[in-house]
């Protein structure tokens, strides 16, 4: 596998030493371990026929994101179809994951019915509990209500929340409301404030996984692939010993290590987008028919209590 | 015979109205709009409506010159939904636009009115309104 090192972007303020981006498009899915501070990569393959390293551990969640339900064009006329399947791959894992984490874009528009269907197709997935967080295409039209109404039961605000399990804290945070003209993503004040007091009682051991929509780092801005205020959220976090960020949004994976945060996307379950600057623009990216769910997939968290990092397993359908 | 001092200073006259002369002409150009971008004149050659196509996450045109009391129409040809939302978040505001779903807006008073789409920030757009 290779790396993939990309043109030096705007300043985010943060350090680039340390940086390094896997990316994996098609076939198998990749796990990335970081083991005293040397990363290193798995293909999924090798990872279940050569069981290399210890997979299991005290925690393992899986995260599925832009399962865009409602959306009809050739890229996919089928994603509620692809979204089954991902389930089904979720439901073939050899350990069931504790929960799942849904980043966003559950629906294409916010529709009633689409909300539904998601809802309906989910009651098969094989785990205990659901988490979810908005992406701009489930807020539009009504700011949010229709999806803080059928998912936000115990959030703050917009919708933030967090939540501990077997010692790690969950953060979910929204980054998809009140966007201003020619901006990125938007956490807002009260949001941040919010995460301050979050996590300022937590000990510095303490694993941290984050999870938001649009992407805490500047993947790429002239697409929107960015969040404006992160670093504010960011520094809050520095502290940590381990922090892992799972983000939507961009329908690829890509991931990024600075210092003790590890920053990853995962797929969509219904299309393709471009890389950065590949395509005049975000929007679906039509493949062959026999390449679609090379492109499409779910990711598998593994923690292992008292280890510094997340393993992140990406398989494709 | 003149003096070098007058000839100059005729000489100035001279150029300094056939600049005036050619400013004329290119004020009247600029009237006329030969000289505007292709696709605001075309906008300006339809009385009445004017229309904002929203394609691969942009607006074209994305700068409109209008007259005062015309009626703005943006229609969405992109296979993801947008929505057209004044600066403000007051003026004007569309429900989300799947695609060949449309949004109309009249312009009354003169004025530039910058505008976005709220599900893609990055994509602006500006109406000139005369």
């Amino acid at each position: 596998m290779s790396d993939y090192i990309e043109k030096n972007q705007d300043n985010d303020g943060v350090d680039r030493r340390g940086f390094l981006k896997c990316m994996a498009w098609a076939g198998t899915g990749t796990l990335c371990l970081l083991q005293g501070g040397v990363l290193k990569s798995f293909a999924l393959t090798d990872v279940l026929q050569k069981n290399v390293g210890n997979l299991k551990g005290d925690l393992s969640f899986v995260q599925i994101s832009d399962s865009h339900i409602g959306f009809s064009k050739p890229a996919n006329p089928d994603v509620t179809g692809t979204l089954r399947e991902a389930i089904a791959k979720v439901n073939a894992l050899p350990t069931p994951p504790s929960f799942v984490l849904h980043t966003g874009d559950l629906t294409h528009l916010s529709k009633p019915e689409e909300f539904d269907t998601l809802s309906e197709s989910l009651k098969s997935l094989k785990t205990e509990r659901i988490y979810y967080v908005p992406g701009e295409h489930d807020v539009l039209n009504d700011n949010g209500a229709m999806f803080h109404e059928r998912f936000g039961q115990g959030t703050q605000g917009d919708g933030w929340y967090s939540f501990d399990q077997k010692g790690a804290h969950f953060i979910g945070l929204v980054n998809v409301l009140n966007l201003k003209a020619g901006g990125l993503g938007n956490l807002g004040h009260a949001q941040l404030e919010w995460l301050e007091k979050d996590v300022a009682k937590l000990k510095s051991s303490t694993p941290i996984v984050v999870f938001a929509h649009i992407p805490l780092w500047s993947v790429y801005p002239q697409w929107g692939w960015g969040t404006d205020d992160s670093e504010q959220a960011l520094s809050y976090l520095k502290r940590f010993g381990s922090v892992t960020v799972l983000n939507g949004h961009i329908h690829q994976i890509m991931q990024k290590v600075e210092g003790n945060i590890t920053f990853h996307t995962a797929c969509s379950t219904a299309f393709p987008q471009p890389q950065p600057g590949q395509a005049d623009s975000p929007g679906p990216m039509k493949v062959p028919a026999e390449k679609l769910r090379g492109m499409l997939g779910i990711t598998d968290v593994n923690f292992v209590r008292g280890k510094h990092t997340l393993a992140i397993v990406d398989s494709t359908l | 015979m003149r003096s070098t001092k007058t000839q100059q200073t005729r000489t100035a006259r001279i150029l300094g109205t056939a600049i005036l002369g050619a400013a004329a002409v290119l004020s009247l150009s600029l009237a006329s709009g030969a000289l505007r971008p292709r696709s605001v004149i075309a906008a300006q050659e339809k009385p009445g409506t004017n229309t904002v196509t929203i394609d691969n996450f942009s607006f074209a045109p994305m700068q409109l010159e209008i007259k005062a009391g015309t009626e703005v129409t943006w229609i969405n040809k992109d296979d993801v939904p947008h929505t057209v939302v004044s600066d403000d978040h007051k003026l004007f505001k569309s429900r989300a636009l799947d695609t060949d779903e449309k949004f109309s807006f009249t312009f009354k008073d003169p004025g530039t009115y910058e505008y976005f789409c709220s599900v893609h920030p990055k994509m602006t757009g500006k109406i000139i309104v005369k």
